[in-house]
C-alpha cells in the first residue's frame, strides 16, 4: 500500500507537482483576467453587460463559455487518468490523486459541463424558436446561472484548497460518510451539487412555464419545433427528478456534519436508501442529458436535408414516452445488490422498453434524410456521426439491461465504454452539432469549416480508438476505478490503445477551440440572419437578434413557418411593420442574482469546512437579497416605440 | 467527401468486426466473461450472445440505411435521386419500426426473465456447500463452515458442486466478482446475501472487488482455485492440521485498513461471520436476521452462537477506523 504522499499546509494542499501546477495556473489566469479588465477599463462593461444581465441570449453565452471551460477541466482529468492507465503499475498518479480525479471528472462532466451546455442551448434557442421576447422569469433565469457558476467555482477550488471529493461521482454512503471519508473533500461535492441543483430546478420551472405560456399566437403545441418539445420533456424530468437529489445530498450532508444516521447502518440507517434516491434522480438525469440532443438532431436533420421532419407526431410521442419510462428504470444501476428476481425482471424489462421509442426516433431521422437533399455542413456531420455511435451505445445499453448479463458487466469497463458512448456519442455530439448550428445566430458569424473538420475527425477517430477497446477490457474482467492494474492479465495492449485514443480526442478539442479563436477574426459574417436556409422562427431574425428579439410578435399558422413562407416567397410577412410596433415590456438588469450566487457560495464554503459562522453569514445574505427583491417596486421597464423603430431601421428591417 | 464517407464506413465496420471477432473466435481465457468455467457464467454468456444477435437485427439495417441515404441523397448538382420535401408520413413504415423493436424487446425480455429466475438458486438435485465471504478494507476473508477453516485473499472450492457464497462486508460495500465462474454480487455491511457459483473444471480463477472502496481498492484481488472434491477435502484436513488458528485479535486486525497477502487459518472464532453481520447493522434488518437463522441450521454447526442473541455486547470489540457513537 503506497503511503499517502499529500500533505496539507493549512488548507492548501502541498507536496505534489500537479497541484503546484494547478495553483500556478489558477493564479496566473486570475492575474491575467484582472490585468486585462483593468487595462482596457472593462470592469464597468463586465458588470453592466454580463454580470447583471437578465437577457436569455447573454445568459446562454455565459453558460456556453462555462461549459467549454469545464469540458477542458474535466477533459484534463480524463487525460491524466488515461496517462496513469496507459501501462500497468505506473506511479504517475497515486491512488488518492486518481480517486479524486475520477470523481471530479464524472461530477464536472455531467453537472458542470453537460448541464450548462444544455442550459446554454435552451437559453439561446427556445425563446427565439417559440416567438417570445425572453423566458417567463428572466430574473430567476439569472439566479439559476449564478448558482451554477458559483457551484462550479466551489468544486473547482477543491483541488487546491482542502482536497477534492474522492468517493466517485455517485458518492455512495457509507464510503462517502464521515467515518470512511473525513475532511472537506466530500463536502465540496455535496454543497456544489446542492447549489447547482437548486439552479437547475429553477431552470426547469422557467422553461416549462416559458414554453407552455409564451408561445407566439397560433403556435399550438403540435406546431412547435421539436427542440422546444424536447425541452418540455427535459423540464418535466428536471422538475420531478432534481428534488430527489437535493434531498438525498442534504441527508448525507447532515450525516456528515451533524452526526445523523440516515445512511449509517450500524446505527439503524440504511445506505440502500441513498442508492435508491440517488438513482431516482440519476436515471432521469441521463435522459435530461440526452433528450435536448434528440431535439437538436431533429432540427438539424430536417434543415440540412431540406425536408419536413419524418413522423412529427411519433417524435413528440416518443419524447414523452422516454421521459415517462425513465422514472421506472432506476434499479438497473444496482441489479447486483441483492434485489429478488421479480424486482430485477421488472427493471430489466422497463429498461429495455426505453430502446423502443429511441429506435423509432433513429428511423425517423433516417427517413427525414430519405428523399431529401443532404448538405454536409458541420451540424449535419456531427448528426451523421451521432447515428451509428449512439445506436451502438444503445445496443450495449439494452445488453446491460438484461439483468443476469449485467452481473458480468456491472462495475466493469464494459459499463464505462457504454455510458461514454451514449454520453459522448449522444449528448456531446448533440451539443457540438447545436453549437455549430446556432453559433451564427448568437454571435453573428459562422465557425470556420476547415478547422472544424479537423476537430470533427480527430474527435471521432479518437473516440472509437479510446472507447471500443474498453468494452473488450470489461469482458476481460477489468474493473472501473482502479488506479493501476497488474501486467499478466492481458489488459496492457488495449489500455495503451485506449490512451492513444484519449489523446487524439484531446487534439480534437484543441482544434475545436482554435476554430473558435480563428473564426472570431476570420469567420464568415452572417449578414442574412439565415445562414443555413432554416425552417424555424429564430432564422427570421437578424444575427445576433436585438435584445427584445421580436419587434412584433409573429403569428404562426404551421410547423416550420419560416421555411414554408420562404417557399411561397412570403418571408416579408415576418418582418415588422412600423405601424405594428408598440412599446416593449422588458425586465431591468439586476446585480442581485450575481450576489445571490455569491451568498450561496459563502454558505457552501461554510458547510464545506464546517465553519458555521460563515454559513450563517451566507444565509443572511441570501435572506437579505430575497427581501430586497420582494420590495423592488419596478423591476421592469418599457422600450419606447422610437427606440425599437430606430434599432430595426439600423438592422435594415424597416 | 466520398473518401471521408468511406473512411467512416470502414471505421464502423472495423469496430463491429473487432467486437464480432472477440465474440466468436475461440476466446482465450483472457476474455474471462466470454470463456466461462461454470454453469452460471455459461448461462450469462448465452444471454449475452442472444442480446448481441438480437441487437444486430437493428444495428445493421440502421448503419446500412444511413450509408445508403447519405450517399444517395447528398446535395450535389446533377443528383438525380428523387427530392420530396414533404414526404414526412407513412403509417406502414411507422408500424414497422415501432413493431420490430417491440418484438425484439419481447423476445429478449422473456429470455432475461427466464435466466433471472433460473439463476436465483442452484438446481435442486445438487447439495451446495457454503463459503462465507467478508470483504474488508482491502482484503477478503473466506470462512468454510464445513471444515471450520478460513483463508484470506484466496479460496478453494470443489469442482462440480454448487457453492453458496454468503457475502457481507466489514467495510464500505464491495462487490464479489469471479468473472470466469459468473457475475458479481455486492458485499454489504449488515447484510448477508448469497451468490451461487459453480466450477465445471479444475483451475485457478481471477477474482476482484468490483465496487470502489477507497485507496486500496485496486489491490483487492483474490484467486479462487477449483479442485476435485477429494483434493478439496484433503486440503481442508491439511489446513486444519498445519495452519494457525484465527484468533479474535487476528480478526480485529483484519478490519484495520491495509493491503496484505494470502493467509490461512485452521479455525476461526465460532459465529464470527454472523456477529459481523449483526454488529454492522444486521440487528436492524429483518432480512439479515432471517438469513442468519436460515444459514446457521443449514450449515450444520448446531445451535446459534451466543454472540448472535446479544449483538450489542460485541460492539465493544470494535476498533480501528470505525466511529463510535
Amino acid at each position: 500500500m503506497p503511503p499517502s504522499h499529500l500533505s496539507h499546509w493549512g488548507l492548501l494542499i502541498t507536496g505534489d507537482p500537479l497541484i503546484y501546477g494547478a495553483d500556478a495556473s489558477i493564479a496566473l489566469a486570475s492575474i491575467a483576467i484582472v490585468y486585462v479588465l483593468t487595462k482596457y477599463k472593462k470592469w464597468k462593461w463586465l458588470w453592466d453587460e454580463w454580470l447583471t444581465t437578465v437577457d436569455h441570449k447573454k445568459i446562454g453565452i455565459m453558460y456556453l463559455i462555462a461549459a467549454i471551460l469545464m469540458l477542458f477541466r474535466a477533459g484534463t482529468d480524463a487525460e491524466l487518468m488515461r496517462t496513469q492507465l496507459a501501462l500497468p503499475n505506473l506511479h504517475f498518479l497515486g491512488p488518492e490523486h486518481y480517486d479524486q480525479i475520477f470523481t471530479t471528472h464524472g461530477t464536472v462532466m455531467l453537472l458542470f459541463m453537460a448541464m450548462p451546455f444544455i442550459f446554454a442551448l435552451m437559453n439561446i434557442a427556445v425563446p427565439l424558436q417559440i416567438g417570445a421576447r425572453d423566458v417567463a422569469f428572466p430574473y430567476l433565469n439569472a439566479i439559476s446561472f449564478w448558482l451554477f457558476f458559483f457551484a462550479a467555482m466551489l468544486i473547482n477550488i477543491s483541488f487546491v484548497i482542502g482536497g477534492s471529493p474522492d468517493a466517485g461521482w455517485t458518492s455512495y454512503a457509507p464510503l462517502a460518510g464521515s467515518t470512511f471519508d473525513p475532511g472537506p473533500g466530500e463536502n465540496f461535492y455535496l454543497m456544489s451539487l446542492e447549489i447547482t441543483g437548486i439552479g437547475s430546478i429553477g431552470t426547469g420551472i422557467n422553461f416549462l412555464a416559458t414554453i407552455l405560456k409564451m408561445r407566439a399566437p397560433g403556435m399550438s403545441l403540435m406546431k412547435m419545433p421539436l427542440f422546444s418539445w424536447s425541452i418540455v420533456a427535459t423540464s418535466i424530468l428536471i422538475l420531478y427528478a432534481f428534488p430527489a437529489l437535493t434531498v438525498v445530498l442534504a441527508l448525507l450532508l447532515i450525516d456528515r456534519v451533524a452526526g445523523a444516521h440516515f445512511f449509517t447502518i450500524t446505527a439503524g440507517g440504511n445506505p440502500m436508501m441513498y442508492i435508491n434516491m440517488f438513482w431516482i434522480w440519476g436515471h432521469p438525469e441521463v435522459y435530461i442529458l440526452i433528450l435536448p440532443a434528440f431535439g437538436v438532431f431533429s432540427e438539424i436533420v430536417s434543415t440540412f436535408s431540406r425536408k419536413t421532419i419524418f413522423g412529427y407526431k411519433s417524435m413528440v410521442f416518443s419524447l414523452l414516452l422516454i421521459s415517462l419510462i425513465s422514472y421506472f428504470v432506476w434499479a438497473h444501476h444496482f441489479f447486483t445488490m441483492g434485489a429478488d428476481a421479480s424486482v430485477n425482471s421488472f427493471f430489466a424489462i422497463a429498461s429495455m422498453l426505453v430502446g423502443i421509442p429511441t429506435g423509432v426516433k433513429i428511423f425517423n431521422w433516417l427517413f427525414t434524410m430519405f428523399r431529401g437533399r443532404i448538405r454536409m455542413k458541420m451540424p449535419m456531420l456531427w448528426t451523421i456521426a451521432f447515428i451509428p455511435c449512439f445506436t451502438m451505445g444503445g445496443m450495449t445499453g439494452v445488453m446491460l439491461a438484461a439483468a443476469p448479463a449485467d452481473y458480468q458487466y456491472h462495475n466493469s469497463y464494459f459499463l464505462i465504454a457504454h455510458f461514454h458512448q451514449v454520453l459522448i456519442g449522444g449528448t456531446l455530439f448533440g451539443m457540438l452539432a447545436a453549437m455549430y448550428y446556432w453559433w451564427p445566430k448568437v454571435f453573428g458569424f459562422l465557425l470556420d469549416e476547415r478547422w472544424a473538420k479537423w476537430a470533427f475527425w480527430m474527435f471521432n477517430i479518437g473516440f472509437y480508438v479510446c472507447f471500443e477497446p474498453q468494452y473488450v477490457l470489461g469482458l476481460m474482467g477489468m474493473q472501473r476505478r482502479m488506479y493501476t492494474y497488474p501486467s499478466g492479465l492481458g489488459w496492457t495492449d488495449l489500455n495503451f490503445i485506449s490512451t492513444i485514443g484519449a489523446f487524439i480526442m484531446g487534439l480534437g478539442f484543441i482544434f475545436l477551440v482554435w476554430d473558435i479563436i480563428y473564426s472570431i477574426r476570420h469567420g464568415e459574417r452572417d449578414l442574412t440572419g439565415d445562414p443555413w436556409d432554416g425552417r424555424t422562427l429564430e432564422w427570421s431574425l437578424p444575427s445576433p437578434a436585438p435584445h427584445y428579439n421580436f419587434a412584433v410578435i409573429p403569428h404562426v399558422t404551421q410547423l416550420d413557418q419560416w421555411w414554408e413562407l420562404k417557399q411561397q416567397g412570403r418571408q416579408d410577412e415576418l418582418r415588422p411593420k412600423a405601424s405594428d410596433i408598440r412599446p416593449i415590456h422588458m425586465p431591468k438588469n439586476s446585480g442581485k442574482p450575481f450576489l445571490f450566487g455569491l451568498a450561496f457560495f459563502v454558505v457552501g464554503v461554510g458547510f464545506v469546512f464546517e465553519w458555521y459562522a460563515v454559513a450563517v453569514i451566507g444565509f443572511l445574505g441570501v435572506g437579505a437579497l430575497l427581501l430586497a427583491r420582494s420590495f423592488e417596486a419596478h423591476p421592469d421597464y418599457h422600450i419606447p416605440v422610437d427606440e425599437v423603430v430606430h434599432t430595426e431601421t439600423a438592422l435594415g428591417r424597416l | 467527401m466520398k473518401g471521408k464517407q468511406q473512411t467512416r464506413r470502414l471505421l464502423t465496420y472495423a469496430g463491429l468486426g473487432a467486437v464480432a471477432t472477440v465474440m466468436l473466435s475461440g476466446c482465450g481465457a483472457q476474455y474471462q466473461v466470454l470463456d466461462p468455467a461454470g454453469p452460471v457464467g455459461q448461462q450469462e454468456l448465452n444471454l449475452i450472445v442472444a442480446s448481441v444477435v438480437l441487437m444486430l437485427i437493428v444495428i445493421i439495417p440502421v448503419i446500412a440505411i444511413l450509408v445508403y441515404v447519405v450517399y444517395r441523397y447528398r446535395d450535389k448538382p446533377g443528383n438525380t435521386a428523387p427530392y420530396d420535401p414533404h414526404f414526412s408520413d407513412s403509417k406502414v413504415l411507422e408500424v414497422i419500426w415501432w413493431g420490430i423493436p417491440i418484438l425484439i424487446v419481447a423476445i429478449l425480455g422473456t429470455e432475461t426473465v427466464r435466466t433471472t429466475f433460473q439463476l436465483t438458486k442452484p438446481p435442486s438435485n445438487a447439495t451446495p456447500i457454503t463459503v462465507e465471504v467478508t470483504s474488508f478494507d482491502w482484503k477478503w476473508l473466506f470462512q468454510y463452515p464445513d471444515g471450520h477453516v478460513a483463508t484470506v485473499n484466496y479460496a478453494y472450492i470443489p469442482v462440480g458442486v454448487p457453492v453458496n457464497f454468503v457475502l457481507t462486508s466489514d467495510a464500505p460495500m464491495n462487490s464479489f466478482w469471479v468473472p470466469r465462474l459468473g457475475g458479481q454480487e455486492y458485499t454489504m455491511p449488515g447484510m448477508a446475501m448469497t451468490l451461487w457459483l459453480q466450477a465445471a473444471q479444475p483451475g485457478v480463477y481471477y477474482g476482484h472487488g468490483a465496487n470502489f472502496t477507497g485507496r486500496g481498492f485496486s489491490h483487492t484481488t483474490f484467486y479462487v482455485t477449483a479442485l476435485s472434491m477429494d483434493k478439496y477435502q484433503q486440503w481442508i484436513a491439511h489446513v486444519q492440521q498445519s495452519a494457525p488458528a484465527l484468533t479474535q485479535t487476528d480478526y480485529r486486525q483484519l478490519s484495520v485498513p491495509s493491503v496484505i497477502g494470502n493467509e490461512t487459518f485452521s479455525s476461526y472464532p465460532t459465529g464470527s461471520f454472523e456477529n459481523t453481520v449483526l454488529r454492522d447493522g444486521g440487528q436492524y434488518m429483518a432480512e439479515s436476521m432471517q438469513m442468519m437463522n436460515k444459514l446457521h441450521p443449514g450449515t450444520g454447526s448446531g445451535s446459534m452462537p451466543s454472540g448472535m442473541t446479544m449483538p450489542t455486547t460485541t460492539t465493544t470489540n470494535k476498533t480501528g477506523h470505525k466511529k463510535h457513537k
